[in-house]
């Protein structure tokens, strides 16, 4: 009975959030069609859904895509390699911890977004600035969470492992390594994120080519279906993306 | 006096971590006077040095005081907004269970893509920056208040209830206070989301904001004032997050 309950429930809450996003486009189809909505402000949903299938069918997307996919490769793997480093080498004694620790939490504190222009201004308006931005404000989340991963290992598996004679490899790869990865995917999962919401913001802001600038180009070019095709095709690109992430993040996990 | 040197620094943590600060500040002039070309970075000495001419540079102040009242608008928009749609939404479970995954989503969505329709509909001017920076403190506020009034113990309201508590008795002396510390680290949260939307709608367009005088210092190849600039946003940044943080120690302490 209770069971029932439960189900009934579920199907209720369901039935909520879909017809929430229903309502939300049959508003949209009427506020355009009917309500005369400017098109310059909001497009029809139907001529979006066109120019969203335009673009996937004509492949014009490649290019930045290829771009932005690139930058965030790049800048991932920058913070990934220095953060986990890093964040190893701090660890390593208590005292390094509190030395270091408040440092990186002050510095991600503050928006790093706004060293862009100081960014642009070092390297260019090209991808490297994205590279370097995405990587800076990534290295942060990454760094602590390792720094919390390693430095929080039971004391006792350590003792217990050097007693029975491990040596620093094995010490390293099958206790630090498994008690602490858990904790450091997670940050990676983080770092991941937003690596790429500073990559597609700074392309946004400042740049010469991908998603972001794309999106940009369209809008000042006034082509309002068109760039709410892109927003789309960029939304779901990055929930693909984040989702992939957080996938292998559980993976990761199980592995151990 | 080696080992008294020694065990003072070890006691004394943040000793050390001002002279990381301090080592990374001089490789930084050293580098900025001798290495890298003047037309791309400044010495820190030089930065502090034209603190004061930035200051003077006319509009900056201006400036940075209308990026402040943009972000106290957002901030006490979305911290309203985000209490009194995490309370509607946290205390009854089926709302909770249907509107949180929308919630949830729309969180998760890269905003920036959609700066340019917020510029199209509030024009260049503060209004554009105060919602940008309202769309990115509510949903941090609403996510943190949802998951402390989540915690609540059920006997406790239950207890309310049967020594014959009204509803608002229940909020006031119940929900209340057991909200107060997830109501302040939403609200961490939700300023600096809300610093990030204003700043990233100052940056993409701005007629008067600290955009304006960016972009201005950028193009001109005047990188000593751009630093100072920016310095004195970070300080600014720095100082709100202590503000609330320590808002947040006081007001959870009596737990």
């Amino acid at each position: 009975m209770a069971r029932r309950g439960e189900r009934a429930a579920r199907l209720g809450s369901r039935a909520v959030q879909i017809g929430f996003l229903l309502a939300l486009f049959i508003l949209w189809y009427l506020a355009t069609n009917r309500w005369g909505v400017n098109r310059l402000l909001l497009p029809n949903p139907i001529a979006v859904w066109q120019q969203l299938l335009d673009v996937l069918k004509s492949g014009e997307y490649l290019p930045d895509l290829r771009i932005t996919l690139t930058e965030l490769v790049a800048a991932f793997a920058l913070s990934m390699t220095f953060g986990t480093i890093v964040g190893f080498f701090v660890s390593r004694t208590r005292y390094t911890i509190r030395v270091f620790d408040p440092l990186f939490a002050g510095i991600y504190s503050i928006p790093i977004i706004l060293f862009l222009p100081l960014y642009v201004l070092f390297f260019g308006l090209g991808p490297a600035s994205k590279i370097a931005l995405g990587a800076t404000i990534s290295f942060f989340p990454i760094v602590m969470s390792t720094i919390a991963g390693f430095g929080n290992v039971d004391r006792t598996l350590v003792t217990a492992a050097k007693s029975m004679g491990a040596s620093d490899y094995q010490l390293f790869r099958y206790v630090l390594v498994p008690a602490a990865l858990p904790v450091i995917l997670s940050g990676l999962r983080m770092g991941f994120t937003i690596a790429l919401l500073a990559i597609i913001g700074s392309e946004v802001l400042a740049s010469l080519a991908g998603l972001g600038h794309h999106i940009v180009q369209l809008a000042e070019g006034m082509d309002m279906a068109r760039m709410f095709a892109y927003v789309a095709f960029v939304v779901v690109i990055a929930a693909t993306l984040n989702g992939v992430v957080s996938f292998l993040e559980a993976r990761g996990r199980r592995r151990i | 006096m080696n080992s008294a040197l020694r065990n003072y620094l070890l006691r004394h943590p943040g000793v050390v971590r001002l002279a990381v600060v301090l080592l990374i500040l001089v490789v930084w002039e050293i580098a900025a006077r001798f290495v890298v070309d003047p037309m791309f970075i400044a010495p820190p000495s030089r930065v502090v040095a034209s603190l004061g001419a930035v200051w003077n540079t006319s509009g900056v102040p201006a400036a940075l005081r209308l990026t402040l009242f943009e972000l106290a608008v957002a901030f006490s928009i979305s911290t309203v907004v985000g209490l009194v749609v995490g309370l509607a939404v946290g205390l009854r479970p089926f709302a909770r269970r249907s509107v949180m995954p929308i919630i949830l989503l729309l969180y998760g969505l890269p905003q920036i893509t959609i700066l340019p329709i917020f510029i199209l509909l509030f024009g260049i001017g503060p209004l554009s920056k105060i919602a940008f920076g309202i769309t990115h403190g509510t949903f941090v506020i609403i996510i943190a208040i949802v998951a402390g009034v989540q915690n609540l113990k059920p006997i406790l309201l239950t207890s309310a209830r049967s020594m014959g508590a009204s509803r608002w008795q229940i909020l006031r002396w119940v929900i209340f206070p057991h909200m107060i510390p997830s109501l302040f680290a939403g609200m961490r949260l939700g300023m600096s989301g809300a610093l990030l939307g204003v700043l990233l709608a100052e940056l993409y367009v701005s007629t008067a904001g600290i955009g304006h005088f960016t972009t201005m210092f950028t193009e001109n190849f005047d990188p000593t004032k751009l630093f100072g600039l920016v310095a004195m946003l970070a300080t600014m940044a720095i100082v709100l997050n202590e503000i609330v943080r320590r808002a947040e120690t006081r007001f959870s302490r009596w737990r």
